[in-house]
């Protein structure tokens, strides 16, 4: 109770509010019981679990193959990132080469759904804060995205496109001018929503010294992505420890030292920008040539000991952890996920916090609850 | 890697200033390849994905965490495996350093009949919720953790879903194969003295 917000609070009765697993401002089904006095949070305590369903479980049960429609179902707004981490355990085990021309293909693919995610996170933000319009100007933008990978994945949500040393399909012309063309039409729209909503005076207001989170608290609970970058502290596992062909690509991690709420915010805006690079220099330069390895072993086995991935999706860092004991189904699977650490410090951070303050903390953390469940 | 070599430097000392004491109940644990001693590796990168692999006992945890700690890594994830045919549970923490590319795994193995294990959640709060997770899986206890309720299954479970001999018959699932478990040593007894007290309790 020594936090500099509730010294005022004096001692009155506190209630009692369960902001239920049903709730539009929650993204998902998290319940958390609010102790509250007043207007004000004492003790926000986040209860999961009500999607739960047990994939770890479910990763002992199955080949590699049959494991990576699993992946997508995790995060389905960024599942070609979740797919990427397994793909990149195995290929890394078994020293298997990925083409060039796939490589590209992935690349395109998962910055494509890093920026249908963050549309989304968009949206669905600027609605719990009030502002209906947005929502359905991201949601049209996004629809384009999902077009163009409809069209070469057959799924519009949970991809499961990457296959072991490659990808599934090839794409073809219509798809690069497509992107093409969604890359020229999004960065007009992206100056629009600055306009439009991030300079918005009341957005502003709602953002502004709301909910700080220092970088030593986002240590403290392995707290990564655009919660870690709105923080101050680069980093960002493109170029950290960069997998795929990241190096060869030119672009910025965006980072805040705001540590507020609009830190996170204009972090995440940015990121989108330099996702819009990326994709512009891959579709320049992708090469013809083979989308799978010519040779594959028949049955993937990887060899006794444990192996770790992981990469930057879209809400932080997703790593997956094999422990293999040299059979084609592994001995435990398990996934690490950005959304679990990074709501963690939510009970920390929101003491003190007036409760639409504290939804806007929970919309800046950018959750999706199936992942912390899996 | 100035930081790895600072690390291997402390983990030396760790390893010779704590001898490992003779165990209350006289008695060998009951599986020979029970480590007790601290050991490391190097790992290659490229295949693994980690760097460097550190094997302590479970009562150095704490110590190798708040190492860890001071040379600025975070946690990234607590993960149980149940070895049932060696009669064990491995629990692997993941480390990794914000600013440099430094990747640390630190595990260690606890009986399977007697799962506990000092909490690391005075050192990192994120360990809190990583810790609960696996004690939903698996059935270890942490010791010393501040709220060890379930976290993804229901709060009333008994079960835990991760372990080898997990049935989808649900009589067959109990915790009750536990004989007399404060006859067995305590794999974190050596630690601090309220361990001993809070397994006595329990």
């Amino acid at each position: 109770m020594n936090h500099p917000k509730l010294q005022r609070i004096g001692n009155s009765e506190t209630f009692l509010l369960n902001l239920g697993p049903q709730h539009p401002a929650t993204h998902g089904v998290l319940r958390l019981k609010l102790t509250m006095d007043g207007e004000y949070i004492l003790r926000a305590e986040p209860v999961m679990g009500y999607i739960h369903r047990m994939h770890e479980k479910m990763g002992e049960n199955r080949t590699y193959a049959q494991f990576l429609p699993n992946t997508s179902r995790m995060d389905y707004l960024a599942a070609m990132h979740y797919t990427h981490a397994f793909v990149l355990l195995v290929e890394k085990a078994l020293k298997i080469e990925v083409p060039e021309r796939a490589e590209y293909i992935r690349i395109i693919t998962s910055e494509l759904n890093r920026i249908s995610s963050h549309l989304v996170w968009f949206g669905a933000y600027v609605l719990d804060l009030g502002g209906f319009t947005p929502l359905l100007y991201a949601f049209d933008d996004r629809e384009k995205i999902l077009d163009l990978l409809e069209a070469i994945t057959g799924s519009r949500l949970t991809y499961c496109y990457y296959r072991f040393g490659g990808v599934a399909n090839d794409v073809d012309e219509d798809f690069l001018q497509g992107t093409r063309e969604f890359v020229k039409m999004f960065y007009g729209r992206l100056k629009l929503y600055k306009r439009l909503v991030t300079d918005n005076i009341i957005l502003r207001k709602r953002l502004e010294g709301i909910g700080p989170i220092s970088a030593e608290m986002c240590r403290k609970y392995g707290a990564t992505g655009a919660v870690l970058r709105g923080s101050g502290v680069a980093y960002d596992l493109r170029k950290v420890e960069p997998y795929s062909l990241y190096p060869q690509f030119q672009f910025d991690v965006p980072v805040s030292n705001l540590t507020d709420c609009k830190g996170r915010y204009l972090v995440r805006m940015l990121e989108m920008e330099q996702s819009l690079r990326i994709i512009e220099q891959a579709v320049q330069k992708i090469p013809a040539g083979p989308i799978l390895p010519a040779k594959l072993p028949r049955t993937i086995k990887l060899p006794p000991g444990d192996y770790l991935s992981a990469v930057e999706a879209a809400r932080g860092r997703h790593a997956v952890r094999v422990i293999s004991d040299g059979k084609e189904i592994p001995y435990r699977v398990k996934l690490r996920s950005p959304c679990f650490s990074n709501l963690s410090l939510y009970q920390e951070a929101s003491q003190g916090l007036m409760l639409p303050d504290a939804l806007a903390l929970l919309g800046s953390l950018d959750l999706v609850i199936p992942d912390i469940d899996r | 890697m100035k930081i790895l070599e600072d690390l291997m430097t402390r983990l030396a000392q760790l390893r010779d200033s704590q001898a490992e004491p003779a165990t209350e109940a006289g008695t060998p644990p009951e599986n020979a390849a029970w480590p007790s001693e601290t050991q490391w590796k190097t790992c290659d990168f490229s295949v693994k994905g980690y760097h460097f692999d550190i094997f302590v006992p479970p009562r150095l945890v704490r110590e190798a965490a708040r190492m860890l700690d001071e040379k600025e890594f975070s946690l990234d994830a607590v993960t149980g495996v149940d070895w049932i045919a060696e009669k064990q549970f491995e629990v692997i923490y993941d480390f990794f350093h914000f600013l440099s590319l430094v990747r640390v795994a630190v595990r260690t193995r606890i009986p399977r009949d007697r799962p506990e294990i000092p909490s690391l959640a005075g050192i990192y709060p994120g360990a809190d919720w990583h810790e609960r997770e696996t004690h939903d899986f698996f059935g270890i206890r942490f010791v010393d953790h501040p709220n060890l309720i379930p976290i993804l299954l229901p709060e009333d479970a008994t079960y835990h879903p991760l372990r080898k001999d997990f049935s989808y018959r649900p009589e067959l699932n109990h915790e009750a194969d536990l004989v007399r478990p404060e006859l067995r040593p305590s794999p974190c007894a050596a630690s601090e003295g309220t361990s001993a007290e809070a397994s006595a309790i329990s």
